[in-house]
């Protein structure tokens, strides 16, 4: 790459030896007319460099909310944000509009779902990438910002780039509308992506093409990628490290392929049963969660998972109800985390559910 | 583009010629024919039906309505000669008649009012833009505090004022009684401008303000819509500083409806601002037509109308020409 | 916890459902109170884990000798594109749906599957006669013609064949009540004395897993899962033979998705409602339906029982979108699936490439593909296939398969030497010889029972 970037605090990111975002007990909340939503409750993660975090959920689980407080994008004004994001070691909670502007789009760069919506519907795609470097590059010449959109426009796959530039996104197929978002976001090199549902409106062998870019863009540019996404299917095939959300919490965090082989709570199971799945054993039974996501206004007490889990009889003392689980390691290794009152998961999961929704795989387990 | 213009063109001629033939057919199988109503005034009231017999030859009411609309129509084209007591007057291509009343041409009176009211119809409309665009702006900016709401209600408490009112009042106490303003009325630009500036200054600020009320909460509609749009996000996540996201992003993608809007109210405006031209004594064309109308003068009627469903119809086009600039993914067709 | 309360007044403990076997099974009685799971209600006991897993379902199973309840034929729809311009020409056609042909069992269900702009939408559409196709037929219930009925005759049999949406949010009148959506069609169509429609409304609400006593509520008052089973109840109230269920669950949250499905496998074991399955979601798909259609570009490519098309596709198409589908599976083995990558957009359908319409994006594309077009070919017991060099992934043949069938040689030219095969197109169904394109003849069952050959003639 030839463009040269500051960023503040990558040095003291990389002598302290710490992941390049770190999220630490982070609350979001908005205040409405009904009262106080509780977006985001106590959530801690953390992304390296070259890694990819997975984070899944269903809507209103707080992990669109989340990420969109690592670029401070939530209005000072209407929203209350406690705990601490630090990104390149930089503290991102609590920072002025005019600190937070340098960051966003430089350190770190959002893709967002529905590049349709995402994208100025009067602007020429390229006016919106050059737009996009000039922010961070004002000593650029516009000629320069140009070459350097064609440039990306190039790199994420567009053929003829240096006339599709000038292009409404209107004229754009979907998945190249997806692919001149990419490239916005990758303009001025940032070390972390943040990818809000990227593939969700688009077809499956769109899909695939727009996952191999992210991939190839992270081992070219040893970025951190954070994927959210509700398909457990994307997780799998992208992300080093999986966080389940529900209710703004955070409810199970492990690698990707500990915590997908040998999930630990009932959520992440309810999710794996009720998505059918391309390769599974026909006898295996779509088992939906009942009911409906829970209020933010008004969270359940206790876990708040509790009143959709059919797992609740395995605990003792209606303490699902009464006691919010800590999220802490379970049977299965300090790397695996779940918030849980179940004693022993690993084993129900084995004995009990996957019985039913692949009994394909209960040897191999 | 062109053949969609050629197209409307085509649309709009018909309707035109369809009102004018309806105002034809109104005055023709009205309750009291403009024959009656001149006869009764020109003779004190004492019209009898020889006289009137007379008044509905000369005014061709005792022919077919289609014969004389056909006769008006020709005039319109190619001119006519009309016949005035004894004499013959011509009347020039566009010839939209004789004024019943004046028994003067009506396209030369109409060419000395129309000054009148453009002025006051672009003078008022500047002011309701930029009032209306830029208090909403700044109130959706600022949406859910205590100016915006305050805004809001001011806008609301204006618009149920009937504007009849609105003007008489601000006539009434800020050139009558306290003669913050000098007299309205209207001097044409090119005669003394300072004049003309001070007799159109009150109808301005009155028209334009109040119009502009409806315009404040409109542009605020739009901006508080299109400031939640999914590409502010994004531009705002591209770092572009808020002044560049409000103004660049969220600003373009708002005026597209109030442009839209803008443009057919800025139409009627130019078709007649009746109660400000009466109400603050302007000679335009909008008091013409409601004189006229009062004493049946059909070709000023006929006038007017037509001109105000040619404006209401070239307003149409442009604003869809000036949509499909301001919005790249509406094509014309 | 179930056993405590009961989740709804006259709903029994759901142990019951515990037998809501698997759809083909007869003895089977699906407890279509069942609204303790879907939770109509936020306060409702949650069952056990083994009472859910009860009420999943497992995939539907296909019944071979069930009779077609539609059955369309060569089904065109073109759609004209006009010339901008005062006079607007007529410059060329959208292709949307280009001679389909396939059937839906009675009872069971086809699904079809494709990307979008392929057709499958429009489809739906003709079969419920929201657009007059062009040409074709679409004979339901073995007699009437659906393409060729005029409005009025297509009045009564629309409550024979009924749609569900997908969006859940545009597809309900908000300024109506549920009671009214629902209620509408009965009143319409005369299903049920007017002093009855409300009980009625009021006994689908609870079929559909919704509070019946919420017949008064607006849709807004809804969830998005809650809607689509309003839709679902607005449909069923006409008791369809078929439905075209078009994307029913692609707007919906992940797990509300399985609630819905759950809910359609029910309601077509109960009331033996044939389904057009028509999604994006492979998944889903082959969870749904024994039989499904692969679509691309307003051409049905390869049509095969479950187990056939998504474990041993023959067409490429079929096998890139299979391959493309993430799988929760691999995180097992970590890093990305292997994959037939398809480069490139789908082509516009006013313009389709000559020959083969997915040549322009096939790896495997050569020659013929340009100049002849596929047919869709009986390849199977129940499996056709439009690709001249079908056969499984890794085992595509190198030269065209097609060429004995259509009497042609290697390049696609006319072979006179070669006589064409008298393998025709079997229609909407299958027939009970077909192709083997391993040995390049014509195989089947022969009334015994036993499979016979023919060899080709050269």
């Amino acid at each position: 790459m030839t463009v040269q970037h500051t960023m503040p605090g990558n040095a003291a990111a990389a002598g302290s030896g710490e992941p390049y975002l770190v999220v630490e007990n982070l609350t979001v909340r908005f205040p409405t007319a009904d009262g106080l939503v509780q977006a985001v409750t106590d959530l801690s993660y953390s992304v390296e460099l070259g890694q990819t975090l997975g984070i899944v959920g269903e809507s209103g689980s707080g992990k669109s909310v989340s990420s969109m407080a690592v670029l401070g994008l939530h209005d000072a004004k209407s929203s209350r944000i406690e705990g601490s994001i630090r990104l390149g070691g930089t503290e991102v909670v609590g920072l002025s509009e005019a600190k937070l502007r340098p960051l966003r789009g430089n350190a770190a760069a959002m893709i967002f779902q529905d590049a349709l919506a995402a994208l100025h519907p009067f602007y020429k795609v390229g006016s919106q990438l050059t737009e996009a470097y000039l922010a961070h590059h004002p000593q650029a010449s516009k000629k320069d910002a140009r070459r350097r959109a064609i440039e990306m426009l190039d790199r994420v796959g567009i053929p003829q780039p240096d006339r599709r530039v000038d292009d409404f996104p209107h004229q754009f197929s979907g998945g190249m509308r997806q692919r001149a978002m990419i490239a916005m976001g990758l303009i001025n090199d940032p070390k972390l992506i943040i990818a809000d549902e990227p593939t969700t409106a688009l077809d499956v062998t769109v899909q695939a093409q727009i996952l191999d870019l992210l991939q190839d863009l992270q081992r070219e540019f040893n970025s951190a990628i954070i994927i959210i996404t509700h398909d457990l299917g994307v997780i799998a095939e992208m992300a080093d490290d999986v966080l389940v959300m529900y209710g703004g919490r955070a409810v199970e965090y492990g690698a990707t392929k500990e915590l997908l082989t040998h999930p630990e709570m009932p959520y992440t199971w309810g999710l794996l049963s009720s998505v059918p799945d391309v390769t599974a054993d026909t006898g295996g039974r779509l088992i939906p969660i009942p009911g409906n996501p829970p209020s933010l206004l008004r969270p359940p007490k206790g876990c708040p998972f509790h009143p959709r889990c059919a797992h609740v009889d395995k605990v003792p003392a209606n303490l699902c109800s009464t006691e919010l689980p800590e999220l802490l390691p379970g049977s299965r290794g300090a790397d695996h985390l779940k918030r849980c009152h179940l004693a022993d998961p690993d084993a129900i999961y084995r004995d009990q559910v996957l019985p039913e929704i692949a009994p394909d795989l209960v040897e191999e387990s | 583009m062109f053949a969609y213009i050629v197209k409307r063109l085509l649309a709009g001629f018909l309707v035109v010629t369809l009102i004018s033939m309806m105002v034809y057919a109104l005055f023709w199988y009205g309750p009291r024919s403009p024959a009656q109503e001149l006869c009764r005034r020109e003779s004190n009231n004492r019209c009898t039906p020889e006289k009137l017999e007379r008044y509905e030859e000369a005014l061709g009411y005792n022919n077919s309505v289609t014969s004389e609309y056909g006769k008006w129509a020709k005039g319109l084209v190619a001119g006519r000669d009309i016949t005035v007591g004894a004499s013959v007057i011509h009347c020039e291509a566009p010839c939209l008649g004789l004024s019943y009343r004046t028994r003067q041409p009506v396209f030369e009176e109409m060419k000395t009012r129309l000054p009148a009211t453009i002025s006051l119809a672009v003078g008022a409309a500047s002011i309701t833009l930029t009032i209306g665009v830029t208090v909403g702006v700044l109130a959706a900016r600022r949406r859910g505090t205590f100016a915006d709401k305050a805004l809001v209600s001011t806008t609301l408490f204006m618009s149920s004022i009937p504007y009849y009112l609105f003007a008489l009042l601000s006539m009434l106490y800020l050139t009558i009684v306290y003669d913050v303003f000098p007299q309205t009325g209207y001097t044409p630009l090119t005669d003394n401008p300072g004049a003309w500036f001070t007799g159109l200054l009150l109808p301005w600020l009155a028209l334009g303000f109040y119009n502009s009320t409806s315009y404040t909460r409109f542009s605020r509609g739009a901006m508080v819509e299109s400031l939640s749009e999914d590409y502010i996000r994004t531009a705002r996540a591209k770092g572009l500083t808020s002044r560049v996201v409000v103004m660049r992003h969220a600003l373009r993608a708002a005026l597209v409806p109030v442009v839209t809007i803008f443009g057919i109210d800025f139409a009627f405006l130019l078709a007649g601002t009746i109660f400000t031209e009466k109400i603050f004594d302007i000679q335009g064309i909008g008091r013409w037509g409601l004189d006229a109308t009062l004493i049946k003068d059909l070709p000023v009627v006929q006038a007017t109308v037509l001109f105000g469903s040619i404006i209401i119809v070239v307003a149409n086009i442009i604003v869809d020409i000036i949509y499909s600039i301001l919005d790249p993914r509406v094509r014309l067709s | 916890m179930s056993d405590a309360k009961t989740p709804h007044e006259g709903a029994e403990p759901s142990v019951r459902g515990a037998t809501a076997g698997t759809p083909q099974d007869p003895t089977a009685e699906p407890d279509l109170h069942s609204s303790d799971v879907p939770g109509a209600g936020t306060d409702e006991p949650v069952l056990t884990f083994e009472e859910a897993a009860a009420h999943g379902h497992t995939a539907t199973v296909l019944d071979p000798d069930a009779t077609p309840v539609l059955e369309v034929e060569n089904l065109r729809m073109y759609f004209p594109v006009k010339s901008s311009g005062l006079i607007r020409r007529t410059v060329g056609h959208v292709q949307a749906v280009d001679g389909i042909s396939f059937q839906v069992p009675r009872g069971g269900a086809l699904g079809l599957v494709g990307e979008s702009g392929c057709g499958k939408s429009t489809t739906g559409r003709l079969i419920t006669r929201l657009y007059d196709p062009t040409s074709g037929s679409m004979r339901f219930d073995g007699e009437t013609d659906l393409a060729t009925v005029s409005r009025r005759q297509m009045k009564p049999l629309r409550r024979d064949i009924q749609m569900i949406f997908q969006d859940p949010y545009s597809s309900l009148n908000p300024r109506h009540t549920v009671g009214t959506i629902v209620g509408t069609p009965l009143r319409v169509h005369n299903m049920v004395p007017k002093n009855q429609v409300l009980k009625r409304v009021q006994e689908l609400l609870e079929v559909v897993g919704l509070n019946p006593e919420h017949y008064n509520r607006y849709p807004n008052e809804f969830s998005g899962g809650q809607r689509q089973r309003i839709g679902i109840a607005r449909a069923l109230a006409l008791q369809p033979k078929l439905m075209v269920a078009d994307e029913p669950v692609s707007a919906l949250d992940v797990s509300i998705q399985a609630q819905v499905i759950n809910l359609l496998q029910d309601l077509q074991a109960e009331f033996n409602i044939a389904f057009l399955f028509i999604a994006h979601d492979l998944a889903v798909v082959r969870h749904f339906c024994p039989e499904i259609a692969v679509m691309y570009l307003g051409k049905i490519v390869e049509v095969a029982d479950r187990e056939t098309l998504y474990q041993r596709p023959f067409h490429p198409y079929t096998q890139a979108l299979l391959s493309a589908v993430p799988d929760v599976k691999q995180a097992a083995i970590g890093g990305r699936r292997e994959r037939l990558r398809l480069e490139g957009d789908v082509p516009s359908p006013i313009n389709p490439p000559s020959g083969c319409r997915f040549r322009t994006r096939c790896p495997f594309a050569q020659e013929i593909c340009a100049k002849v077009e596929p047919p869709l070919m009986q390849v199977g017991p129940r499996h056709k296939v439009a690709c001249h060099f079908a056969g499984e992934l890794g085992d595509h043949p190198d030269h065209p398969v097609t060429a004995p069938l259509l009497g042609l040689d290697q390049a696609g030219s006319p072979d006179p030497a070669a006589t064409p095969l008298a393998q025709a197109d079997p229609g909407p169904g299958f027939a009970d010889t077909w192709f083997d394109i391993k040995r390049g003849q014509m195989t089947g069952r022969t009334s015994a029972g036993t499979v016979g050959t023919t060899t080709p003639g050269s």
